[in-house]
């Protein structure tokens, strides 16, 4: 099978790449979203993060990839309880998918062919502990968001109907993707998101040509290119093993802590999510760098993609939200 | 080369695709024509014929619920478009957005598109146009250019791949392409056609013709030209260039600008190519919630969930039988037992806003009316409404934006609307009744508002005569009567013109004369007024 596209591969896009990192760095950051115009490589970076991702050990079958034997719901009927390591699993929610192929549902197989009363799990179980990814997410239908920030809320899944009555945890991060054009996200799922991102085409020309120059190494010479790539990618992925792992040492000043909540309270920004999401958005960052603590710059640096889309706004202002957090930086942070 | 003609192009594309399939597919732009039967006689034996309202389980596979009841154990079927055979989709444009984003994505097999639409029609699933390298429109040929004419071989200088890239991005880069797609299909043309010719090497004449082939529909700028008036016919030269240092790109956009369609403009402002937010604009199957209604017989698939209730009732009665003919102890259940729920629900609302920005209304009360459509629009935001905005001022009515959930845009739309000229009243319900068919044919109800002082003086033919323009106004009036719309007048004249009551009387619509008020009046006039 073709690996997708390499993540270390892709050129430019570094705020892309970062937002990306630091969510694999720190799941609980809460996702990513990506807006941007169709053909600059948002579905490609996405793809390229299972690459990136450390893999989680779970019970061999378990189809909500539970850690152990306690964490499993009660309806997983399995023989042994071995656990092995196994790829974060990264889910993609494709478009028109029904509900019942979401939340999982009566087995219909089962149920027509032997009579029984069996639960066929959903996307949502696959992706306990891991990526749920949604391409062209501002399309999704009304009735499947409301079931996505239901659970997301919850980080459980509940399922009452034809009878059964099962429920399994379903934590996931939420990674989408969309065409602002084609349609708005409504701001219930947008908050959802923890980090948020206006992607544009390259516009330089040497930049261009190394897209493309990569692209068809990609595409013509897939081993020698594979070869090349999936080094560098697994340098990143130990870097976020050791990210992670110095995100724990580092401490949170009361400095950085005053710093976050004047830069939220000058955007008036809706609740408290603003304000922790960009605290762990710094904090991964920081450690990303190996810092050894966070500091104003680590803020400064994050606070765009963590709080560009939770200012308060009239529906119908079209003033740009990336401006206003860049100038409400200039002003509190200096 | 440079100017290959429609046919040969057509074929040419097909003739690529067979080589290199990663290059998506084609969009074939005609209605049925015998043009377009003899173009698709030369489409590979093994293709498939599909359309967009399959089921899942026929495109990409599933339980066959009908041999897995009659056998008692589990039978899958591949769907058709899994295995790699190349697939023709009939009436693509009627094709809903994310079955087409499936479609592209899912399959690696080579999509021959067919683009049934007119003009004022709604486009095809922009995926397509993107995801797929090549485009042609066969809507002017006759059976007379359906002739192959091979164009002559002109000897040129082979480039390296570097170079080509280079070129490609460039020229993308200034017809504003912005998708990085589009250079990385042109350098796959450019290889293909090599190779269609026997060659390993790709030549500046191959890079052209990839650029032709991949770029000119794709165009949303045209850079600055030295306007050439006296050599259009002419095919550019290719350069010999010995040293083949210095790629003339200057020729790569006279190939280009050769083939730019004449409505070119049409794409340029933008409006058809990205204003257009097909996005939730779809119809509303009316299986997966709302009201529940009795469920009916038929097979699951992924757009229907089963009514296991009914299900069993219906194969209740004939378990006796049943169970004595397969000696099975299970509950025997036929495929012809299967019932699936239906729901009703509400359709998505349109509301489209036919302004008057005439001169009369500009010195009047433009601002007052764009403030009343500003205040709707959040009202519609809210209910999730669709909106599309129609102006019409000085000779003709002009569709601002096309329906879209996008209120930003609305805003920007509406907020860089001039005022000026004469009233073509009857042209702007004439737009505004384009927009409400062609809204309800995705399947959403619409509803007409239009905000005008009503003193028409331009026919709909664009001529300055009040009789004749009055009447056209009355005329389309009736026509939105006799389809049916609801439609709201509004007023904004300084006193209420009785003209304009004659009218939303012969439309049957509310009329509602713009008080002398805040615009949040007007908007709770509107809101009750469509109120269900």
């Amino acid at each position: 099978m073709t690996q997708p596209f390499p993540f270390s591969a892709i050129v430019g896009q570094e705020e892309m790449k970062l937002a990306i990192i630091l969510t694999a760095i720190d799941q609980s950051i809460g996702g990513v979203l990506v807006f941007g115009d169709r053909g600059t490589g948002k579905s490609t970076a996405v793809r390229a993060l299972a690459a990136l991702l450390p893999p989680i050990t779970a019970v061999v079958g378990c189809p909500v990839n539970s850690p152990d034997k306690e964490s499993m719901p009660d309806w997983v009927k399995l023989d042994s309880f071995d656990t092995a390591e196994k790829q974060t699993p990264v889910v993609d929610l494709p478009l028109g998918v029904s509900e019942d192929r979401v939340t999982g549902a009566l087995d219909i197989e089962k149920a027509l062919t032997k009579g029984e009363k069996a639960f066929e799990p959903g996307l949502l179980a696959s992706a306990n502990r891991g990526f749920l990814y949604i391409d062209e997410v501002n399309l999704l239908e009304d009735h499947i968001v409301d079931l996505l920030l239901d659970v997301a809320q919850s980080g459980e899944n509940l399922v009452e109907r034809e009878g059964l009555s099962i429920r399994h945890p379903a934590r996931f991060v939420l990674v989408g993707s969309g065409n602002p054009e084609e349609g708005e996200l409504r701001p219930q799922l947008l908050d959802r998101f923890g980090l948020s991102l206006d992607v544009g085409s390259p516009k330089d020309i040497d930049t261009r040509i190394e897209v493309i120059r990569r692209r068809d190494a990609y595409e013509n010479d897939y081993n020698a290119f594979m070869k090349l790539w999936t080094a560098e990618d697994a340098t990143i992925r130990d870097q976020i093993v050791t990210a992670r792992k110095q995100l724990a040492l580092l401490a949170v000043t009361d400095d950085v802590l005053r710093d976050v909540a004047e830069l939220c309270l000058a955007l008036g920004s809706d609740g408290l999510r603003g304000e922790l999401t960009l605290l762990k958005a710094a904090r991964a960052y920081a450690a990303w760098l190996c810092a050894k603590e966070i500091t104003r710059d680590h803020v400064k640096t994050v606070a765009p993609m963590a709080l560009r889309h939770r200012l308060r706004r009239d529906p119908l202002d079209d003033a740009g939200s990336t401006a206003r957090v860049d100038r409400v930086l200039e002003d509190v942070l200096n | 080369m440079s100017l290959i003609r429609p046919w040969d192009r057509a074929l040419l594309c097909l003739k690529l695709l067979e080589i290199d399939p990663t290059l998506g597919g084609i969009v074939i732009a005609s209605r049925s024509s015998p043009v377009r039967d003899r173009l698709l006689r030369h489409l590979p034996k093994s293709t498939r014929r599909i359309h967009g309202q399959m089921d899942d389980t026929a495109l990409f596979g599933g339980m066959d619920v009908t041999s897995t009841l009659s056998k008692g154990a589990v039978v899958m079927t591949s769907g058709i478009a899994v295995n790699d055979d190349p697939l023709l989709l009939t009436m693509a444009e009627r094709t809903p957005n994310e079955r087409a984003v499936r479609l592209v994505s899912e399959t690696d097999s080579i999509l021959y598109v067919l683009d049934e639409s007119t003009e004022d029609e709604d486009l095809l699933p922009p995926v397509f146009t993107e995801q797929l390298a090549f485009h042609i429109d066969l809507k002017d040929l006759s059976l007379s250019d359906a002739r192959s004419m091979p164009a002559e071989v002109v000897p040129s200088d082979t480039i390296s791949t570097d170079q080509a890239i280079e070129l490609f991005a460039q020229t993308s880069a200034t017809l504003g392409i912005t998708s990085l797609r589009a250079p990385s299909f042109a350098l796959k043309t450019a290889r293909a056609l090599a190779r269609l010719d026997g060659r390993s090497e790709i030549t500046q004449d191959d890079a052209n013709t990839a650029a032709m082939l991949v770029f000119a529909h794709r165009t949303t700028r045209l850079p600055e030209f030295e306007p050439e008036p006296e050599e259009p016919e002419a095919p550019a030269e290719p350069k010999q260039n010995p040293q083949n240092e210095i790629v003339p790109e200057d020729m790569m956009i006279e190939a280009v600008k050769m083939l730019l369609p004449n409505d070119v403009l049409l794409f340029l402002n933008g409006t058809s190519r990205t204003g257009k937010g097909r996005g939730a604009g779809r119809v509303r199957k009316s299986n997966r919630r709302g009201r529940p209604k009795p469920s009916r017989k038929g097979n699951p698939d992924s757009q229907t969930r089963l009514d296991v209730i009914a299900t069993l009732r219906s194969a209740a009665p004939m378990q006796g039988l049943r169970a004595n003919a397969a000696r099975r102890t299970a509950i025997q259940i036929r495929s012809s037992d299967l019932h699936v729920k239906q729901f009703e629900e509400k359709s998505d609302r349109l509301i489209i806003f036919v302004v008057d920005a005439s001169g009369s209304s500009a010195v009047g009360r433009l601002a007052e009316a764009k403030g009343a459509v500003e205040y709707l629009l959040a009202d519609a935001y809210a209910r999730r409404d669709h909106v599309a905005l129609v102006a019409f001022r000085g000779e003709a009515a002009e569709l601002l934006l096309p329906p879209t959930r996008s209120l930003v845009q609305t805003k920007r739309r509406l907020a860089s609307l001039p005022g000026g000229g004469g009233t073509p009243l009857a042209s702007g319900i004439e737009q505004g009744l384009m927009q409400a068919i062609s809204g309800q044919r995705k399947g959403m109800t619409p509803v007409i508002c239009i905000l005008t002082d009503g003193r028409a003086n331009i026919a709909r033919d664009g001529s300055p005569d009040r009789q004749a323009a009055a009447q056209d106004a009355k005329d389309m009036a009736k026509q939105i009567r006799g389809l049916g719309f609801d439609s709201i007048v509004i007023d904004t004249g300084n006193r209420p013109e009785p003209q304009l009551r004659t009218l939303s009387s012969i439309m049957d619509a509310c009329y509602i004369s713009l008080p002398r008020a805040n615009a949040s009046g007007i908007s709770k006039a509107v809101s009750s007024a469509i109120a269900d």
